[in-house]
């Protein structure tokens, strides 16, 4: 799960990290209000959607007035903010930060992922912040420092320190930065985040350690423990279809394509675009049904195929394995009369009682294309598209 | 021969009154020699009971002492599953196979922190388990695809697996064993120490690894393969056609950072003498092509 730079400042500041003052704004006239009780000089306003970049697209604003600031708030509120990270069509800024502005002398990075190599959390710093950090890491990595973080230990603060001199924190400010990084290292457990970034963080002209932008991803397995992200969470950051397949339970993904895949298990999902693709079909979705595809699961995975009117013709590859093909078979059934399916409909079952499974799909009565393997089913549903 | 389990392997059910335990339990005890293998459960709570004749215990201790179980398969809820492996390591048992999909990235970390130094091998989580047919099956993969034979599996994924087994059988190629190690970020077994499991043994003679976008493990386990391993290596990499960013399903299936691609992948594979193939239809065939030389 993905949150607000606003919230994530929230979330930082709890454990102890110095951040820019600052209100999130709904409205306009929030946004003036906001900036108002931030008193004169500089501000930023900064649109808050769940996409880096928002500075090269324009959705960041430095202000000198309140005159400036509501122009900014006017120009960026609504506004279809397009960074390299949304996608041409963009996303629509609903939400606000206006926070005072900073005298910046330097900008440096911090981020934090889960290393899957040690299987441990590693801190990552570099003086080159503020900027696209991936492009640092693929054209300058020795300028990335990465302090492996011993989980029974958890952050050291000499560990710290040292990642401070080597991004070249000032001497004089590396007790600060150490504890900057020890509140983000706690933030990080505490939240079970998957990725949090720092970028920048920034030195300023009065001696001060601040955190001037920060994101945070979130592991979804832990959502259980933690009830306060239905609060933080943006429904309108989230793909509408996505959304309807958590809620039943089914892993969904909208991509480009016309042919609607449905399967079962993660890694045959994903076989089944690329065979696909192979064929020079090209798939309108990533849609795992999970291990047991049941009448109800596969109906929801219908409707959300079928809503997205690109869809030209639809595979449902199962592995049946342990649940038999005929039960499978009268699952895709009701589902096809369910949803009044329109489009042709290829279907490869594969498991226990396969021929018994093929004979409900042929007796139907439904224009269902059986398919033998995974190779006959990808060139029977591209055909079926192109037709 | 096979790796990790065979006939003489007891096995200890983790959450054995669960209703996936009990019914992933009695396909297991159904499967080849599972009657004699499976010898025990754990449910707190729930010792001195049985089910359909399997002793259940208090505790792992407690089970491992009183049937001699030197393995354990895992299907407890995930805000309790990694205790659950800590409880099977503490207790001594050298397979832990954890089925469990869902556990926080979190609580996997702390698990491996406190498995440094023991001698207990981790299979999963999120993962469909390991068979080597004929002999035993501890997990939920479908047993009647499997047949006895001389080529290895492994694999992130439990249904992709399923169709490089069921495309070996159409070929009458049979497995020494099946392992599916898992698609989380954070896990036991990795390709690597599996494959060196199937370098080792006598029975197997070719190997299908299936591995899928997201982390290193597959270069990691291909750079060994090249240095070392005696026997011939098919590949196929799921996730060519999926986008930077999105987790796909499992937690570990994501490309982040420009890191973890299929394409990366399957070039590395491909430079290590892997012989690879882009379509999963292919596995089988590509398989027998390798060993016909």
């Amino acid at each position: 799960m993905k949150i607000h730079e606003y919230q994530a400042k929230a979330l930082l500041q709890r454990f102890g990290v110095a951040v820019p003052r600052g209100f999130p704004c709904f409205t306009v006239s929030e946004a003036v209000a906001a900036g108002q009780q931030l008193g004169a000089g500089v501000r930023v306003v900064k649109a808050q959607i769940h996409a880096g970049g928002r500075g090269k697209g324009g959705g960041v604003k430095v202000v000198r007035t309140d005159a400036e600031l509501e122009e900014a708030a006017r120009r960026i509120m609504g506004m279809q903010l397009v960074t390299h990270q949304t996608g041409p069509q963009g996303q629509t800024v609903r939400r606000l930060l206006v926070e005072e502005g900073a005298d910046i002398r330097q900008e440096l990075y911090l981020g934090m992922v889960v290393d899957r190599n040690t299987q441990q959390v590693a801190l990552m710093g570099s003086a080159a912040g503020g900027m696209d950090i991936e492009e640092v890491a693929a054209h300058h990595p020795e300028q990335i420092h990465t302090v492996q973080i011993d989980p029974g230990q958890g952050l050291l603060p000499a560990q710290a320190e040292a990642l401070a001199r080597r991004i070249a924190v000032p001497e004089a400010l590396v007790p600060q930065a150490r504890d900057l990084m020890l509140g983000l290292y706690r933030a990080f457990v505490d939240s079970d985040a998957s990725l949090a970034e720092i970028n920048p963080m920034a030195v300023t002209g009065d001696g001060r350690i601040l955190a001037l932008d920060a994101k945070f991803n979130f592991d979804d397995n832990a959502a259980f423990r933690h009830g306060e992200w239905q609060d933080w969470r943006d429904l309108d950051e989230e793909d509408p279809n996505e959304i309807a397949a958590s809620r039943h339970g089914l892993s969904y993904i909208s991509l480009e394509g016309n042919i609607g895949c449905l399967v079962n298990g993660a890694g045959l999902a994903m076989a089944t675009m690329d065979i696909v693709k192979l064929y020079g079909g090209s798939p309108a979705n990533f849609l795992d049904v999970g291990g047991g595809a049941t009448t109800e699961k596969v109906t929801e995975a219908f409707k959300l195929m079928l809503s997205n009117p690109e869809v030209q013709a639809i595979l449902v590859n199962i592995f049946g394995g342990i649940m038999k093909c005929d039960v499978i078979a009268e699952g895709v059934v009701a589902a096809a009369r369910q949803v009044h399916l329109t489009v042709p409909l290829v279907v490869r079952l594969e498991g226990t009682n396969v021929e018994l499974g093929k004979r409900i799909l042929a007796e139907s009565g439904l224009p269902i294309l059986s398919a033998s393997n995974m190779d006959d089913a990808a060139a029977q549903v591209v055909a079926a598209a192109r037709r | 021969m096979a790796i990790l389990i065979d006939r003489n392997t007891r096995v200890l059910t983790q959450g054995i009154t669960g209703k996936t335990g009990m019914f992933h339990t009695r396909l297991c005890r159904e499967y080849a020699f599972g009657k004699e293998c499976f010898v025990g459960g754990v449910t707190p709570g729930k010792g001195g009971q049985d089910f359909e004749g399997v002793p259940i215990f208090d505790s792992v201790a407690e089970a491992r002492r009183e049937t001699g179980a030197n393995a354990s398969v895992i299907y407890v809820p995930p805000p309790y599953a990694a205790a659950a492996i800590d409880e099977a390591v503490e207790a001594g048992i050298e397979l832990v196979i954890c089925i469990t999909e869902g556990i926080p990235v979190r609580d996997m970390i702390q698990t491996r922190y406190r498995m440094r130094g023991k001698s207990t091998l981790l299979v999963g989580p999120n993962c469909p388990g390991v068979i080597t047919p004929g002999q035993l099956k501890i997990g939920i993969m479908p047993g009647h695809i499997h047949q006895p034979g001389p080529i290895g599996v492994v694999s992130r994924s439990g249904t992709l697996t399923y169709e490089a087994v069921g495309q070996l059988r159409e070929l009458g190629l049979g497995q020494s064993s099946c392992v599916g190690i898992g698609g989380d970020p954070v896990n036991g077994m990795k390709h690597l120490e599996v494959m060196q499991r199937f370098n080792d043994d006598p029975a197997t003679e070719a190997v299908i690894m299936v591995g899928e976008i997201g982390g290193s493990d597959e270069e990691i386990c291909a750079r060994w393969i090249k240095a070392h391993m005696t026997k011939p290596v098919v590949g196929f990499i799921a996730g060519v056609t999926a986008p930077p960013g999105k987790r796909m399903g499992h937690a570990g299936a994501i490309i982040s950072g420009g890191q973890g691609t299929a394409q990366e992948k399957l070039a590395t594979m491909e430079e290590c003498g892997i012989r690879i193939t882009r379509n999963p239809a292919e596995m089988g065939r590509t398989l027998q092509a390798v060993l016909k030389g």
